[in-house]
């Protein structure tokens, strides 16, 4: 193992490295990163607060905006790209968020179902008394 | 016999007719930087998931208020909005030190990295101000399961900043007294991957228990 | 000063504890002082316990794991035999040590018998089959176990200062939370699983990493061993299901310390909240366990068969289906908590489909033994036991995956039937099997046969013996973890139940015997070649115990079964005779990190666990310092020269051309 990259592995990146492009380049992609999700959260913030848009709409748009903001986190600071080089790191991603969105939902899901059909934690320990 | 013999000794047993053999090259191990750089990605995603739990243990006990105060009662959108500003600048100063130490740059990488720091640093006294004034108005995590929830979740990424600054001036210790070795390269790699991975966390921190839970 | 901790805290009026603490203390003291009397602490300290080369580790895994089978199993013995008595009487165990008993012996066997047996065994084998030098991270490899051997010494502790939960092997709130567990077991339960998980963890890191990013040149994904494959499935489990268990207890101990309400009765927490988080990791775990242990005997049958596995593809895809569907069945767990019927159908359904990929590998493995020439070595036994015994405990869990069963059966003695039925039938089995299989490669010598299949058999019958009577008593309606019963119908199976852990004791005894002779017999029972069994996989291309850097030339893989068409065409073209190109080898140097770490990470889990707060500090510190001075260390490798690697690697180039010669002869 060495630290060289040598030609054969050119296809392989590790998570986090660009593939190439100079120094003024590289600072370019995160101004343009840090813009984005400048602009991102500034627009979440707003619609939190506003009266403008049909109020239901709301928690919708402001999980798609995180979507989209974590979206350009990935993008312009940790530099995942869909390029063969990126194989391994996009599909680890996958599975962690097929992971993630397993516990989260499987959780919901099942807390929501329990909480139903269940009598409350508290009123069941006032029965006992 | 001899025949079977061959057949099993095939050393492609499973070699479906007409697939080209020189599809399936592979040349070998891969550079540290990339083993280690993918390591510290799995770690992360492993990271990922057990903030994932935190999440949703906040999103079933988010209404158990118990009497007590609601998140909407309680958020101060103004503050969370410069905590959001300080860590996207945080986030932006680290790519920038990681830059300066791909080129071995010793004077830009220890700024970029002091900037992060001092970022991390407000984001942390702010977070804490948030904290204290909650507890000193009642609403401390012992009040409620919904506030239990909060300050766990909340308080678990602003434990993942500490650790990160901690790693942030070893580093800036490492670069100043053995500068720029491969080593020291990838595990600056490392952090910047840590700190960009936190600052995505926070997104979903800030959207789905501040702004989601600020309306009535 | 020191928290909650007082001389009270050892239990000196309670004999049972204090013998088995005493005589534990006596045989350590023994062993430290042997090895420090006999001169062997620097050889130890050397080449064992800084040691960061993967196969030691792996060694020392599986030290660990069977030294924590004895312990585990002892308090099978008390449980047994406790039940086989307390028909209408107390017994010999008051129900508050009976309690601690059951929990110790799941949460040993679990978490300290059969994580540490699997992971050792692929620590050891997998960079070999993979045709590297190491795992992806070696320092750290050896942090994971440092801390997961810290675990285990906190287990142990607790039956000297303290005492340990009595809540079961997953403390379920709200009985584990401050108000009805006021004591340190449950403290002891959590931080000495925080601990470990952490080097759970790491473990798992490193071995995604290494099948992913380090394999030999030509080793594409769909030639490596099926070893890897569930390597690879199970690791994946290990990075995405522990972090839930360290949320879940981390909510515990918020709870416990601080009086947060994530899982008490009062302030709105939710207890269902605990189940549902800690079976999101729990039944992934199972597959952790288990896959290893299909890999394990896909290379045993396909061996001992002397064939490739048949359908390598499907069995692959059936691997990584496990994988995925085992995130999706959490729930039948508590069917009977209380989730509604579409809820309970879905993931029964589920339960049930995920039987199918495992139904899938059993055929996989009869149609490799069908037309085989079959060898009945022990390993291969261990195997076919195994397809045997497990076809049984997955039928009985498909059974219990159907909602309206469960309801009978929950929490009855049948369910306590079906997980051992799959433990042991699957994963120990497996273990046992790995451990006949690959002990010759990695040590130099092959155990004792005949001892082996003594304790093969012993441990099959005692098996059967010991736990059929247990699904027949819990279709009577007996609960698991009763301390006393007045049933007579019960009793008699529970005495039968007594006499197969006597019979599986006897196998136990012949397995240590056979480690015993073996090791007196080793010169006879010496591998020479590095293939005792005519394997098909890289770990057999190289010397037995292999050299530090295990493959003096990388090896180049062109098709499956590696080693096998090597063997073939080095007979076909009689090549391996030109001598290779040896060249330097780095390799990375051993390192105390893990070892001070863990020693840290000791104190730090006892102060934890005590409430002193200042020896806490200290511990946090000191970890942090440690692994600070590892990072500033300037030197991380060392060289072998090109002709030390020739040296070692002609010797075994020369032992195996004699061999090849003389069976040709």
């Amino acid at each position: 193992m060495s630290d060289q990259i040598s030609e054969q592995h050119r296809i392989d990146l590790a998570p986090g490295d660009e593939g190439e492009g100079g120094v003024g380049l590289r600072v370019l992609g995160y101004v343009t990163g840090l813009g984005l999700a400048l602009l991102l959260t500034a627009t979440s913030f707003f619609i939190a607060g506003t009266d403008l848009v049909w109020q239901p709409s709301i928690p919708v748009a402001i999980i798609v905006l995180a979507i989209a903001q974590m979206g350009v986190h990935l993008v312009f600071f940790l530099h995942l790209t869909t390029g063969p080089d990126n194989t391994n790191n996009v599909m680890a991603l996958a599975f962690g968020m097929l992971i993630v969105f397993l516990v989260i939902g499987g959780s919901l899901w099942i807390m929501a179902n329990l909480n139903q059909n269940m009598v409350p934690m508290d009123q069941i320990m006032q029965m006992q008394r | 016999m001899a025949d079977t013999t061959l057949a099993y000794a095939h050393p492609d047993p499973h070699r479906l007719r007409g697939i080209p053999h020189a599809a399936v090259v592979h040349e070998g191990p891969a550079p540290k930087r990339i083993v280690t750089g993918f390591g510290f990605w799995i770690f992360l995603l492993s990271d990922i998931v057990m903030f994932s739990c935190f999440f949703a243990t906040y999103a079933v006990l988010v209404d158990q208020t118990a009497g007590g105060p609601k998140g909407s009662e309680l958020f101060d959108l103004r503050r969370v909005a410069v905590e959001t500003v300080l860590l996207l600048l945080s986030s932006f100063t680290c790519g920038l030190a990681n830059i300066a130490a791909d080129i071995r740059n010793k004077l830009w990488f220890q700024v970029g990295m002091a900037a992060t720091c001092v970022l991390g640093l407000a984001f942390l006294y702010l977070e804490a101000r948030e904290f204290a004034d909650l507890v000193a108005r009642g609403a401390g995590p012992t009040r409620s399961a919904f506030l239990t929830a909060f300050f766990s979740l909340v308080g678990c990424h602003g434990l993942h900043v500490s650790a990160g600054i901690l790693w942030l001036l070893t580093m800036m210790a490492q670069v100043f007294a053995k500068g720029f070795r491969a080593d020291i390269g990838r595990r600056i790699m490392c952090f910047a991957l840590f700190w960009h991975a936190l600052d995505i966390i926070w997104v979903a921190v800030f959207s789905v228990v501040y702004l989601l839970g600020s309306k009535p | 000063m020191f928290g909650k901790l007082s001389w009270s805290a050892i239990p000196i009026d309670q004999p049972i504890p204090m013998i088995a603490s005493g005589v534990v203390a006596l045989v350590i003291l023994g062993v430290l002082a042997w090895v420090v009397l006999a001169g062997h602490l620097p050889y130890l300290w050397r080449e064992w316990i800084t040691s960061v080369d993967h196969k030691r580790i792996g060694v020392m895994y599986t030290l660990l794991a069977m030294v924590m089978l004895l312990r585990g199993f002892s308090d099978a013995l008390m449980m047994r035999s406790q039940q086989a008595v307390a028909f209408q009487s107390q017994g010999y165990l008051p129900p508050e040590h009976y309690n601690q008993i059951f929990s110790a012996h799941g949460t040993i066997m679990i978490f300290f018998v059969a994580m540490p047996f699997v992971i050792g065994l692929m620590n050891l084998v997998v960079p070999l089959q993979l045709g590297v030098r190491d795992v992806a991270f070696p320092t750290l490899n050896s942090v994971g176990f440092w801390l997961t051997a810290t675990g285990a010494l906190l287990v142990n502790i607790s039956l000297v200062v303290g005492e340990f939960a009595r809540t079961g092997w997953l403390p379920y709130p709200p009985l584990s939370e401050l108000t009805y567990s006021p004591g340190v077991g449950v403290d002891y339960y959590l931080w000495a699983l925080q601990i470990s998980g952490v080097g759970t963890l790491v473990a798992g890191i490193n071995l995604v990493t290494t099948v992913l990013k380090l394999r030999t040149r030509g080793m594409t994904y769909l030639r490596m061993p099926m070893f890897c494959w569930t390597t690879l499935a199970s690791n994946l489990l290990i990075v995405a299901a522990f972090p839930i268990l360290t949320a879940t207890l981390a909510m515990l101990i918020l709870d416990r310390y601080f009086g947060f309400h994530f899982f008490t009765n009062e302030a709105g927490g939710n207890v269902m909240m605990f189940m549902n988080l800690i079976w999101a990791w729990g039944h992934p775990e199972v597959y952790i366990l288990v896959l290893p242990a299909f890999g394990i005997f896909s290379e045993v049958v396909s061996t001992f068969s002397g064939k490739p596995l048949f359908g390598y593809r499907s069995m692959v895809l059936a691997t990584m289906a496990i994988c995925v569907i085992s995130f999706m069945v959490w729930l039948h767990h508590f069917f009977t908590m209380g989730a509604g019927p579409t809820v309970n159908a879905i993931f029964g359904i589920a339960s049930m489909i995920i039987a199918v990929p495992t139904g899938v590998k059993i055929y996989n493995w009869l149609f490799t033994m069908y037309g085989g020439r079959i060898r009945f070595d022990t390993p291969m036994l261990w195997a076919i036991g195994f397809m045997v015994t497990f076809i049984l405990g997955g039928l009985t869990g498909v059974l219990v995956a159907v909602p309206p069963a469960d309801f009978l059966l929950h929490n009855s003695l049948f369910l306590v039937a079906h997980f051992h039925n799959v433990i042991i039938g699957g994963v120990l089995f497996g273990a046992f099997a790995g451990y006949a299989y690959w002990f010759p490669k990695a040590f130099g010598f092959r155990l004792h046969e005949g001892l082996g299949k003594a304790a093969f058999w012993c441990w099959l019958i005692g098996f059967y013996v010991a736990f059929m009577p247990l699904y027949a008593v819990g279709f009577l309606g007996m609960t698991r973890r009763m301390q006393h019963y007045d049933v007579p119908e019960w009793r008699p199976w529970l005495l039968i139940a007594a006499a197969g852990a006597v019979i599986i004791l006897i196998g136990i005894v012949f397995q240590i015997m056979q480690l015993v002779v073996s090791i007196r017999h080793r010169e006879e029972l010496r591998d020479r070649t590095g293939d005792p069994w005519d394997g098909r996989s890289l770990e057999w291309a190289t010397a037995s115990p292999p050299p530090v850097f295990n493959f003096a030339i990388p090896p180049d893989v062109t098709g499956e079964d590696a080693y096998w068409s090597l063997k073939v065409h080095a007979k076909q073209q009689s090549l391996g005779k030109r001598e290779p190109d040896y060249k330097d080898i780095e390799m990375p140097r051993n390192s105390p990190t893990g070892f001070v770490c863990a020693f840290f990470a000791t104190i730090m889990g006892f102060a934890l666990i005590w409430h002193i707060w200042w020896m806490v500090a200290a511990g946090a510190i000191g970890a942090f310092t440690t692994f600070v001075a590892f990072a500033w260390r300037d030197h991380d490798e060392y060289v072998i020269s090109a002709n030390e690697v020739a040296r070692i690697d002609r010797a075994n180039v020369e032992e195996r051309r004699a061999m090849t010669s003389l069976a040709e002869a």
